[in-house]
């Protein structure tokens, strides 16, 4: 069908992508690999940044300011500006569309103070932020009448070549309901499928679907990625379930303490610099606690309900009067496929948006409440843009065979001999991961671990699924995801190594300082070479 | 520890772990024992609603669920086993679409007080697991009740100052809506995020009168032909 456009993702990013193709006049389908309302943008829970001064003074060039001192010389100037400046409007969008913010004794959108900003900025609906745009979001695609079509896996992005240059025609995906090969075939495609934290396992605040599989699936077809090695840690995850125990506690007033109940750091320094304190006090043997219980029970009940509840739920206590035991986990990935200032990769027609993609906004290190504000904005951008290029697509395609080709990939993987548990590896490579791929990194550790996921990548046809049937094969689609995540272990890898200086959220022990030959971009070619761009 | 695990039959796995959430032994039991088991899962944290299953007969999210000896684990009910633990929630999450619950039009400029604010503050936590929808007895005898979620998020969009034309959402409510409910109590108890959907119909109902609407059931009552 002519002028359409397929959204891959269905969280904040993929669902404003969709309004917005949808309201340019383009036939959208969206396809994700779970239902929308499951998405990670779920889980956050801080708020959404816009200099609105609802509280105190504030500006849009305070914004961009703050932005750029936590992106550490790696953002955009062009692309920072312009988030910051459609903050306020996208927040007004949101507000119209019916999300219910907090609001303020003055009747406006209530605002607090995160970390590494100079003002109450993060608008907020109590602390179910994230869950409340995307269920409105989700709302809104049904009021519009949009085609959303659930539990499909991305498998390949089908690209076609005009002389020499590369276009999308369309995706492969695993329906997992009935485990067919499904091709739809678009003028063009967005890439939402979100970040890529997982690849720490168990050391990671995400959701367990935020594998990659979208930087994955482009980096495959063509496209570039670029500032892999960037991965955010958030202080403040439970100890025990890494599971997020969000910023807007610090902001509030809660203090980090260590074992002898000594604050140790400023609780509102940019998250890297937290993370890194929190990290040197585990190192020394002393466990790390958030305290909130001077904010009162009054203030937590109203405010951190879902700090709370998280908090009793999965480390048995009450912060009303117990300190809540944490440590750093992966949280975000800043880095992503390449995109220019239309959300255009290199591939004509496939368009990138929300954590998979790097429109270089956060830098070496994201700003608390600019992810949320990266949806929206970016979100539209995308959309539009994916709209008008399907609108005046002319190139002829061919799709014949693609069927085939995504059956054949399956089937030999339903061949590998099952003799190492793929499932074991992946604990393995997480701990690894957060061990010497996390908060501090050295020359010598980087190199064991790009080694051993090497390794693991020739032994991956001794691994395999156990599990032959078709329907709703989740060791299959299991498998897949590992099979995403070692390829970007391996980006990550490469970006870190070469990478031989300190910047944000990238630490390097044996370079600890940072290093103006290297305040430009980490770009991957498909030959995994490394070159750095600005 | 033993748990019975509804399957095409039911399977009993023995794990050794204990005093952990019923999602960690799924996942024990699928990257250790047994692979082939289906059950979906997200956050981890009670707030994507994908893990609601049924311990022992009542609906719970399995990463919220502490497991014990002896427990039985099943689907969801009043939607289609796709396989083991996973249903399919298209025709559920449907109803959404049917009880058209969104704001009607864009609302710019509408000033909401921290009242107004609390009004569908609870609602509006709602994270769609369906446990409400799968406890439901009205689906035993009208499988086209729009449901208790999906009639919870027409109040908080009725009850929203932005929602220009709240008529119109209750009109649509009217058939197979408000007065089809039992107001049996079951998707209260079970709702993990403590959200009332019966007292949600009620209010919906209290809002139908006010514009003109009647319970089916109680004008029966008055013709007397029911009896």
């Amino acid at each position: 069908m002519k002028n359409s456009v397929i959204v891959v993702g269905a969280g904040g990013a993929g669902l404003v992508a969709a309004l917005n193709a949808h309201k340019s006049g383009a036939k959208v389908i969206v396809i994700t690999k779970e239902y929308p309302t499951r998405s990670q943008t779920s889980m956050a829970q801080g708020g959404i940044n816009a200099a609105l001064s609802n509280i105190e003074e504030d500006s849009i060039e305070l914004h961009v300011q703050n932005t750029l001192k936590s992106a550490h010389g790696l953002a955009n100037i062009d692309a920072v500006n312009f988030l910051c400046q459609s903050a306020p409007e996208a927040v007004m969008w949101l507000d119209s569309i019916g999300v219910p913010f907090s609001r303020t004794k003055e009747n406006k959108i209530a605002q607090r103070k995160l970390g590494g900003a100079y003002a109450a900025r993060a608008c907020y609906a109590q602390d179910y932020t994230g869950l409340k745009i995307l269920h409105t979001l989700y709302d809104r695609c049904l009021a519009e009448g949009i085609e959303i079509l659930n539990e499909r896996y991305l498998l390949e992005f089908i690209t076609c070549f005009d002389k020499d240059k590369p276009f999308v025609s369309g995706v492969s995906v695993l329906n997992k309901r009935d485990g067919e090969v499904e091709i739809y075939e678009a003028q063009s495609v967005v890439v939402a499928t979100g970040g890529y934290s997982r690849v720490f396992h168990n050391y990671s605040t995400n959701s367990v679907a935020s594998s990659g599989d979208g930087i994955a699936s482009a980096f495959r077809a063509g496209a570039r990625v670029s500032d892999m090695e960037f991965i955010q840690f958030h202080p403040t995850a439970l100890k025990n379930s890494s599971i997020l125990i969000s910023e807007s506690a610090r902001g509030a007033g809660g203090y980090l303490v260590n074992s002898m109940g000594d604050r140790f750091t400023n609780e509102l320094a940019p998250r890297d610099e937290v993370a890194r304190a929190i990290n040197d006090e585990i190192l020394k043997g002393n466990d790390v606690f958030l305290d909130i219980r001077h904010l009162g029970e009054e203030f937590i009940k109203n405010e951190l309900p879902q700090e709370a509840k998280l908090a009793k739920l999965y480390e048995n206590i009450d912060p009303v009067y117990d300190l809540i035991p944490i440590k750093p986990a992966a949280h975000y990935t800043m880095g992503g496929i390449e995109v220019d200032e239309n959300s255009s990769t290199c591939i004509d027609g496939l368009y990138a948006v929300g954590e998979c993609a790097n429109h270089k906004v956060h830098g070496a290190n994201r700003l608390g409440g600019n992810s949320l504000l990266e949806l929206i904005v970016f979100g539209k951008q995308a959309g539009e843009s994916a709209a008008k290029y399907a609108k005046n697509f002319d190139k002829t395609t061919d799709m014949s065979g693609q069927k085939n080709i995504a059956d054949e990939q399956i089937r030999e993987i339903k061949e590998h001999k099952n003799k190492i548990n793929f499932y074991a590896k992946q604990r393995e490579l997480g701990e690894l991961f957060y061990k010497y791929v996390g908060i501090k990194r050295d020359k010598l550790s980087l190199q064991n671990v790009l080694n051993e996921v090497i390794k693991i990548k020739k032994d991956l046809q001794k691994m395999g699924v156990s599990d032959k049937t078709k329907e709703y094969n989740t060791n299959l689609i299991e498998f897949l995801e590992f099979k995403n995540m070692l390829e970007l272990c391996e980006l990550i890898l490469i970006s870190a190594l070469s990478r031989q200086e300190s910047r944000g959220a990238h630490f390097r022990v044996d370079a600890p300082n940072i290093n103006e030959k290297f305040e430009a971009h980490t770009v991957v070619s498909k030959e995994r070479v490394v070159s750095y761009e600005n | 520890m033993k748990i019975n695990i509804k399957r095409e039959s039911v399977a009993q796995y023995d794990v050794e772990i204990e005093g952990v959430t019923l999602l960690e032994v799924l996942n024990e039991i699928k990257t250790k024992v047994d692979p082939s088991i289906a059950y979906s899962s997200g956050c981890r944290s009670s707030v994507c609603g994908s893990c609601a299953v049924r311990v022992n007969g009542r609906e719970v999210l399995a990463c919220v669920c502490h497991v014990k000896d002896g427990d039985l684990i099943e689907p969801l009910k009043n939607s289609e086993v796709i396989r083991d633990l996973v249903v399919n929630m298209d025709r559920a999450y449907g109803f959404n679409a049917k009880a058209k619950a969104w704001q009607s039009s864009i609302a710019e400029n509408i000033s909401l007080s921290h009242e107004d604010e609390k009004r569908n503050a609870l609602q509006s936590d709602c994270i769609l697991c369906g446990s409400c929808y799968s406890a439901c007895p009205v689906y035993a005898v009208n499988s086209e009740f729009l449901g208790p979620f999906s009639l919870t998020r027409v109040w908080r969009y009725v009850s929203d100052k932005r929602e220009q034309n709240p008529k119109e959402k209750i009109d649509n409510i009217q058939t197979n809506g408000v007065w089809d409910c039992t107001l049996c109590n079951e998707c209260t108890l079970v709702c993990p995020q403590s959200i009332s959907s019966k007292a949600d119909i009620e209010k919906l109902r209290a809002r139908s009168v006010m514009f003109g609407y009647t319970d089916p059931s109680f004008s029966n009552f008055g013709g007397g032909l029911s009896f």
